[in-house]
């Protein structure tokens, strides 16, 4: 099922998503509008964020990195976060895609998006939606230097 | 009392193993848990704890069947 975790009966809409393989966040914008967002017309502000991995970290050169997540608990936070913002914010939807697995720099590694009636509640959404998850939710990034592996420990 | 205990990431590496099941009569707090499933090793002090995928923390009660994670700060995004 392309949309695991999607709830679209209950007022607030979310849909989830973690992925093992890399992924086009400008084609799932387009594809989740296209196929899964029943909104067509309804709204007038998407706020869309794409994280992608850098090939640089605290100095030094990074070649690749593995991120790990806690299958069951990740899914559940992103969801609950999701619910939130759809109470504190007067928004249509929201998306949120996160890798795991091997990648490279320059892959995306997080795409969040939001769509919303007016600018405001879009942009603020995103805005929380990253925050929280960068904060809480149970992901762990592992890189890859010329000189070995390191857990990131610090996320900026 | 049957217990699950996970461990993520960095934890995962210095415990030595990624899952075990406990089985204990002793045991009554994640504290108890981590004591018990990591052979008396010191939690680091900015441990993370999750019963049956919620955050707690190391103070709350533990019940039969319960899921117990340990990990270290969040690093996604």
């Amino acid at each position: 099922m392309r949309w695991p975790f999607s709830h679209r009966s209950l007022g607030v809409e979310v849909s989830v998503e973690i992925r093992e393989q890399g992924f086009d966040p400008y084609r799932e914008v387009s594809d989740y509008q296209q196929t899964v967002l029943d909104a067509a017309g309804k709204y007038g502000a998407t706020a869309v964020f794409i994280g992608s991995m850098r090939d640089i970290n605290e100095g030094d050169a990074v070649q690749a990195m593995t991120l790990e997540h806690y299958p069951g608990m990740t899914e559940r936070y992103l969801e609950k976060i999701s619910k939130e913002a759809g109470q504190r914010w007067d928004i249509i939807d929201s998306l949120i895609i996160h890798r795991v697995g091997d990648l490279h720099p320059e892959d995306p590694i997080v795409l969040v998006a939001v769509w919303s009636a007016h600018r405001a509640a879009a942009f603020d959404a995103s805005r929380f939606l990253m925050e929280e998850l960068k904060s809480r939710a149970p992901f762990w990034k592992k890189e890859v230097l010329s000189t070995g592996s390191r857990w990131v420990e610090k996320n900026t | 009392m049957t217990i699950a205990v996970k461990f993520f990431a960095s934890l995962r590496e210095q415990v030595g193993k990624a899952d075990i099941t406990l089985d204990s009569q002793t045991v009554s707090s994640v504290s108890d848990v981590w004591k018990l499933a990591s052979g008396g090793q010191p939690m680091p002090a900015n441990t993370l704890m999750a019963v049956n995928m919620d955050y707690v923390d190391a103070m709350h009660t533990v019940t039969e069947g319960d899921e117990v994670a340990f990990f270290p700060p969040v690093t996604g995004g």
